[in-house]
């Protein structure tokens, strides 16, 4: 039988749980294990084949002129954030593990130019 | 009494996405109603040309912020198809948890969107809250909320592992009480009844000649559904039943999502406990062969089609993209006609719209001022001209 109302044993019930939503920045949530976030880059093992750049979807990744400390002839990538959709896939396709996804999410900066991993 | 024609949209505050709606009113009843869409085309279909498989499948992933995994689900199985590979049979039961999973989100997103759409934020704010549970269960498996970035050409990215199996059936045993309830205040409170009851009201009849999907279609009590009628990834062997419901109006389509939302349920859980041991991807090559393939794939808001065209290159020659809502789109047109005027926004967000889906293509004769109705043939004919006069008319 309808009846207006039936939802007012639900919402007592409700009275007594926490709120859903946190009050960030003050109070933080942990983050999950092996979520994706900002990159690790290390230089010293990349070997400059430029497969993360080929396979970035947005351009994030790119090949820059500075010489590669592994094999000098070859080029390295820089990663910039500002335009990273953190899906992983420089970090799948790096043959030699020189690209990782830690779990820094906060990143939020006053220049533009401090969201470029080197 | 005299006619009124309100244009709502492209920009309105009413509407989530930009779309245009028409409505000719005679009083409070309306007596036409026309739907433009194409506000929101992005070129998807282009822009996938230019970008390599592996690119395009985070592009796809983009076409829709709800049900992304199904997009790339279809994208890699027609490229898996046109490759002649075999997913190994831990990748497609993963792929399923997840595509699942996916539908459980929209449909309790559904939910909140139609208790607010018909001025009972109580729901939505209970349903929103209820969908975190599979949210945080999605972020755990996959690494992220919404685009999920899971799905690979040749299976998926991430095994699943004890621990979040364990969390997986866990959170499953949640949303079942949770779900419980929404059928129960679905089928009960006042306030749904009255807004929904008799509301865009589609008989079967008129559902297939206008092409209806989904839950739209199968709360006009046609038993259609693409996990049943051709079986892809590993819906052949999970058990589950297809909803259909006798009413045909807006509160048939609560009750289909609500209880298909339930089969979900025991569909994950039926995965995670029968989940086959082994690999879960296999390598595939970056260059894909000439050929052409079709997938389908039962989205949350009904049939979505993608159909690819592979030139040799690493880059597909054409993508073609049809969203659910873009075949629900006419039938909400249709509803429309006659209806009360406070029942349009009950009627358009019954279908679960996702006009970023929809909007591929839009031709606009803006010099003539016209409209014609052409046929089959006469649009090859016109696409034929056109290409044969090098895009002149």
């Amino acid at each position: 039988m309808a009846r207006a109302g039936y939802m007012i044993p639900m919402l007592l019930g409700k009275l007594t749980k926490k709120p859903v939503t946190v009050m960030y920045p003050y109070e933080k949530l942990e983050p999950f294990k092996d979520i994706r976030a900002k990159i690790k880059f290390d230089t010293n093992l990349c070997i400059g084949c430029g497969i993360c750049a080929r396979d970035c979807p947005s351009g994030a990744c790119y090949m820059v002129d500075i010489p590669n400390p592994v094999d000098k002839k070859k080029k390295t990538p820089h990663f910039d954030l500002d335009m990273c959709t953190f899906c992983g896939q420089c970090d799948e396709s790096c043959p030699k593990d020189a690209i990782k996804l830690t779990d820094e999410y906060e990143l939020a900066h006053f220049k533009r130019g401090e969201l470029i991993v080197k | 009494m005299a006619e009124v024609t309100i244009p709502i949209g492209p920009i309105h505050p009413a509407l989530k996405e930009p779309e245009r709606f028409m409505i000719t009113i005679e009083g409070e009843t309306v007596v036409a109603a026309d739907v433009r869409i194409g506000h929101i085309h992005r070129g998807i279909e282009k822009l996938a040309e230019s970008k390599t498989y592996i690119q395009n499948l985070y592009l796809t992933e983009r076409i829709c912020g709800i049900c992304s995994f199904t997009h790339t689900t279809n994208f890699s199985q027609a490229t898996e198809e046109i490759l002649g590979i075999e997913v190994p049979k831990r990748g497609v039961y993963l792929r399923t948890i997840v595509n699942e999973l996916e539908r459980i989100h929209s449909h309790l997103l559904w939910i909140g969107v139609a208790g607010h759409e018909m001025g009972f934020d109580t729901l939505f704010m209970y349903s929103w809250d209820d969908r975190e549970i599979v949210q945080d269960l999605l972020e755990i498996m996959t690494g992220n909320r919404v685009n999920y970035a899971y799905n690979t050409i040749g299976g998926v990215r991430r095994d699943m592992s004890p621990e979040i199996a364990q969390k997986a059936l866990k959170a499953m045993d949640k949303l079942e009480v949770a779900m419980q309830k929404y059928i129960d205040i679905g089928l009960n409170e006042d306030t749904i009844l009255k807004r929904t009851q008799g509301v865009g009201v589609l008989s079967p009849a008129d559902a297939r000649r206008l092409t209806a999907v989904g839950p739209r279609l199968r709360a006009s009590g046609i038993k259609y559904d693409v996990r049943k009628a051709d079986p892809h990834a590993a819906y052949d062997e999970v058990p589950f039943e297809v909803i259909t419901s006798d009413t045909h109006d807006v509160h048939g389509q609560y009750v289909v999502r609500a209880l298909e939302t339930l089969e979900s349920i025991k569909m994950v859980r039926w995965m995670v406990t029968n989940l086959p041991d082994g690999d879960y991807r296999v390598k595939t090559p970056r260059k894909v062969p000439e050929g052409e393939s079709f997938s389908r794939t039962e989205a949350p808001r009904g049939e979505d089609i993608h159909w690819l065209v592979a030139n040799g290159t690493d880059k597909p020659e054409r993508l073609k993209i049809r969203a659910p809502t873009y075949a629900n789109i006419a039938n909400v047109a249709f509803n429309l006609k006659g209806a009360h005027i406070a029942d349009v926004p009950m009627i358009v967000a019954g279908i679960d719209p996702c006009m970023g889906c929809m909007d591929r293509v839009i031709i606009i004769d803006a010099d003539k001022k016209t409209q014609t109705v052409t046929d089959e043939a006469g649009l090859w004919k016109f696409a034929n001209d056109w290409y044969a006069n090098g895009g002149k008319k």
